[in-house]
């Protein structure tokens, strides 16, 4: 299938997102249980009162949530956007890979077992458990006589999922002290979420995708065919590795920081590789901006559903990014 | 050739072959059950006798221990054996279906239906309908999911590969359904809702039992009947059609059973992973491959790994109980692993 745009138009339709991420954080800024107008938001920012309730609404919990987000939702894709290239599999993300999973049971463990309560600490433990439900997943999906396929790879996702799933539950039910709040978090949430959590992690997100952004050539190499990449020149290991470690970063990052988001690394590369094609130069900042965009568009339908509450933002990716999934799995012969 | 029984009615309209190996191992495992449910219901915070516990059931005992036996334990052991007795079949009749060793109940999306649909029953009509009602709308979940499931798959034909990544997909989809459904219930504290979630008997009553006991009694018989010819199919669909099997309706038919069984389980004691899964592998280790044989070893297999895995759940940690859907999915899921090692050049 030929990309929607042309190469010229390439860098307008990046504008363009960028215009729709600026609308899409100003929506998430002004909507919800506290409807804040425009100008309100404007003077919050300019000169803050401590007295009126919209400001102090704004700044403590609108702020953080858009924030945290754009910032979850764009390197949810990016990662999924590496993930696609990597194991040549339409059907691979994040969440389908079960490193979601894998980073939410060392954290719980982190947290039950070994009493951590520092979020840095807690960090280097999602990134661990991001690593090795990837390792797992990828190891298992390789073996065999057709090399790595995407049902393998699937269905070893679906059983890591499984079953570090279970560990969490018997963590949880074990010591049961802040189910509740474990459980929303569990769900995938970006709300009741300090900037502060963010913070941490921020620096080792960005560096990964900043890498990630200069990848583009490398891994448009890469999928023209390992044996034309070393021909090239290519140190095709390198390459490898480093895609995966970029990764773990972004998607154990976010899942540190905002829970098990699932799908969103599925669709958002899908639909960006629909505008501007398999050309990952493009692909990943484009992935970026549109991952920041869905995940504050489904912020904003998660707190307005069911007014005065609110769902866990993993509920609404999963409700749009199933029927994605099924709809990728359906059409089959696609390749990246 | 094993030396093999076969019943056969007038006319030879009905024959039924079965190896006497199994109907050995069949015998074997019924009797461990009849064993389990004893010792399970012996074992708890106390221990009472497997002997009190006899003669408490059969009503001997002056009512000694029949609040603790017959009131608390008794039915969650009984509830656990059904359970996996029905989530075992459900696996072993989709296996032979699907013809893939990696089908059951979950990761087909069957369960996830009847999930949503039960959380969505509780929390929408709560307090409308009886709860009584309960089981029959997870089976219709169950059933309108797999139907969905089997129609996104179809595309001439319906691939087992297809199959399974369409329900992996649909199963993403109900599971956020059911977290939906359960944020918007009043009654379920968010704990109470997990537990379900993960598959427990956690407070089982007799009137779990009395629900699924009878579904299970019909169905056996009805898809051994409908199991006829499922060796037959083993050979291939055109192939089966030339011995004179009707391939799709009987495939329906079979379908049907695996769905009332799931449904059925997943009503009175959520989302048990795995079950569906293990069981028919187990058996199909014990009795070979021969259908009716494979259908009817799962059975008791299942029951003794929900029973098992209750039993541990609710002692190792006392006084905590964990819900037995952890054990199954932790030995399960390891299990799925090394099942998709050992079939590694078929996908």
């Amino acid at each position: 299938m030929l990309p929607l745009l042309r190469d010229k138009s390439k860098i307008w339709g990046l504008a363009a997102l960028f215009a729709l991420l600026l609308i899409a954080s100003a929506a998430s800024l002004m909507l919800g249980r506290t409807e804040i107008t425009f100008s309100t938001a404007v003077e919050a920012f300019r000169n803050y009162n401590e007295e009126s309730i919209e400001h102090i609404v704004l700044h403590t919990e609108r702020l953080p949530r858009t924030v945290i987000a754009g910032v979850v939702g764009a390197a949810l894709a990016v990662a999924g956007a590496l993930m696609q290239a990597l194991t040549r599999n339409p059907l691979a993300s994040p969440s389908v890979f079960g490193i979601n999973a894998g980073a939410i049971f060392f954290i719980v463990l982190s947290i039950v077992v070994l009493s951590v309560s520092s979020l840095s600490t807690m960090m280097w433990f999602g990134f661990a458990g991001a690593a090795l439900a990837a390792l797992i997943v990828y190891a298992l999906g390789s073996l065999g006589r057709d090399g790595i396929t995407p049902i393998k790879i699937v269905l070893a996702g679906t059983a890591i999922t499984a079953l570090f799933s279970s560990f969490t539950q018997a963590m949880l039910v074990l010591n049961s002290t802040g189910l509740q709040d474990v459980l929303f978090w569990l769900a995938g949430s970006v709300s009741g979420r300090t900037l502060e959590m963010l913070y941490p992690v921020l620096p080792y997100m960005t560096i990964a995708a900043l890498v990630a952004l200069f990848m583009g050539r490398a891994i448009n190499l890469l999928l023209t065919g390992e044996d034309i990449a070393k021909g090239m020149g290519q140190n095709v290991l390198l390459v490898k590795l480093l895609m995966g470690a970029v990764v773990v970063f972004l998607a154990g990052g976010s899942v540190a920081v905002a829970g098990s988001v699932g799908l969103v690394g599925l669709v958002v590369p899908h639909v960006m590789r629909a505008l501007v094609g398999n050309d990952y130069r493009w692909l990943i900042p484009y992935s970026l901006f549109g991952g920041a965009v869905l995940l504050l568009c489904s912020d904003v339908i998660a707190r307005l559903v069911i007014l005065p509450n609110e769902l866990p933002i993993g509920v609404v990716t999963a409700l749009i990014g199933g029927p994605f999934f099924v709809y990728i799995a359906r059409k089959g012969g696609a390749k990246v | 050739m094993r030396k093999t029984y076969v019943i056969r009615s007038k006319g030879e309209r009905f024959s039924f072959l079965i190896e006497r190996r199994a109907v050995l191992v069949i015998t074997a495992l019924m009797l461990l059950v009849l064993i389990c449910a004893v010792v399970g219901t012996s074992i708890g915070s106390d221990f009472i006798s497997p002997l009190q516990v006899l003669w408490t059931i059969l009503g001997l005992n002056e009512g000694q221990h029949d609040f603790v036996v017959l009131t608390l334990r008794l039915p969650r052991v009984l509830l656990s054996l059904l359970v996996g007795a029905a989530l075992g079949m459900s696996g072993a009749i989709l296996q032979g279906i699907i013809r893939n060793p990696l089908a059951s109940p979950d990761v087909i999306g069957i369960t996830g239906g009847a999930a949503v649909a039960a959380v969505g029953f509780v929390t929408l009509l709560g307090g409308a309908l009886s709860i009584k009602l309960l089981p029959a709308f997870a089976v219709i979940g169950a059933l309108v999911t797999s139907l969905i499931i089997y129609a996104l798959a179809w595309k001439s034909g319906v691939t087992p590969i297809r199959l399974v990544l369409i329900g992996i997909g649909v199963s993403s989809i109900t599971g956020a359904g059911t977290t939906f459904m359960l944020i918007l219930s009043p009654f379920y504290s968010a704990g109470q809702a997990y537990i379900w979630l993960t598959g427990s008997v956690y407070g089982a009553a007799w009137r779990e039992v009395y629900t699924i006991l009878p579904v299970i009694l019909l169905v056996l018989p009805l898809s051994l009947w409908f199991a006829r010819s499922i060796n037959a199919q083993a050979f291939g669909d055109d192939l089966a059609a030339g011995l004179g099997v009707a391939v799709q309706r009987e495939r329906v038919g079979l379908l049907l059973c695996s769905v009332l069984l799931a449904g059925f389980a997943v009503s009175v004691a959520g989302t048990l992973g795995f079950v569906g899964l293990i069981a028919p592998h187990i058996a199909r280790r014990l009795v070979g491959n021969l259908f009716g044989s494979l259908l009817l070893a799962s059975a008791p297999i299942g029951a003794l790994l929900v029973c098992g895995a209750d039993l541990i759940g609710r002692t190792a940690f006392l006084p905590l109980d964990v819900p037995a859907g952890v054990f199954t999915a932790g030995i399960g899921a390891p299990f799925f692993l090394y099942l998709l090692f050992r079939n590694r050049n078929q996908f």
